[in-house]
């Protein structure tokens, strides 16, 4: 299956769509924060992998798909579901790429942080992608 | 003269960190999750855009002012946890997959019930392995 790029699929988000998910990615961020400081590293580690935003990005899925199904003349509840299903398996898969981060962190963080930084990137991004595309063979 | 009495917006500290501080993270972390969350946007088919709704992007965005306040070894620890909290992020995302497709729910109510299997599994990991 091929990889498309589509930039203007950003004009289907509503710009309060935008500062939705700004405003929860920042107060996720400062949640986040606040818990390491309170309960400790291992505990502020966990929200390191909270899905902050997830519920408000699933629900937009659902709703482009529906609004777009509604303007030509179709229901769209169900195929909303399953864009959003979709959108769901490709976490879980991520999700491994994120575990794969966060071992780059441990590891290499107190060696060099910015040398640790740009390697757990680049592992997440090469696990995560490896296991979309090994998804076929399970 | 209150403001010369009592500590001011720069100095008020929560749990060691200033409001300064609080509204670098703020902005750093909007900035992070809503740009990652905008390329998911743009990239088909939609179990590749997935991928970015599991992006480091809280993890970027936090990291480097961890350093700086807390150090290297609190920032490492904070990594290990998040190998364990990835692996809660799999089985929340699985469990909104089936709820959505085989219960048939709406997603907001999916990915909002779905918030308890992450703690469970988060929380059940750190107390077994920490």
């Amino acid at each position: 299956m091929i990889v498309r790029f589509n930039a203007s699929a950003l004009r289907q988000t509503r710009w309060y769509e935008y500062l939705i998910r700004f405003v929860l990615g920042g107060a996720m961020t400062v949640i986040a924060g606040l818990i390491a400081a309170r309960f400790g590293p291992v505990v502020g580690g966990l929200f390191l992998a909270f899905p902050a935003i997830f519920p408000a990005s699933a629900t937009l899925i659902e709703k482009h798909v529906r609004e777009r199904k509604a303007k030509a003349g179709l229901s769209g509840a169900r195929r909303g579901k399953e864009a959003a299903a979709l959108d769901a398996v490709g976490a879980v898969l991520g999700s491994f790429g994120l575990a794969a981060f966060g071992l780059v962190i441990w590891l290499l963080f107190e060696r060099s942080a910015p040398l640790a930084l740009v390697l757990a990137t680049a592992a997440w991004l090469a696990i995560a992608v490896l296991a979309w595309r090994a998804r076929r063979w399970l | 003269m209150r403001g010369r009495k009592g500590p001011n917006c720069q100095q008020r500290q929560i749990h060691g960190e200033t409001m300064i501080d609080h509204l670098l993270r703020f902005f750093i972390g909007g900035i992070a999750v809503s740009s990652f969350a905008a390329l998911g946007d743009t990239l088909r088919p939609k179990s590749f855009a997935g991928l970015f709704g599991a992006a480091p992007s809280i993890a970027l965005a936090t990291l480097l002012i961890t350093l700086s306040q807390k150090g290297a070894p609190f920032a490492a620890v904070e990594g290990r946890s998040m190998i364990v909290g990835a692996f809660a992020l799999a089985a929340y995302s699985w469990t909104v997959c089936v709820l959505l497709k085989k219960f048939m729910m709406s997603s907001l109510t999916a990915t909002l019930a779905a918030l308890v299997v992450w703690f469970a599994v988060a929380f059940a990991f750190r107390a077994i392995l920490f």
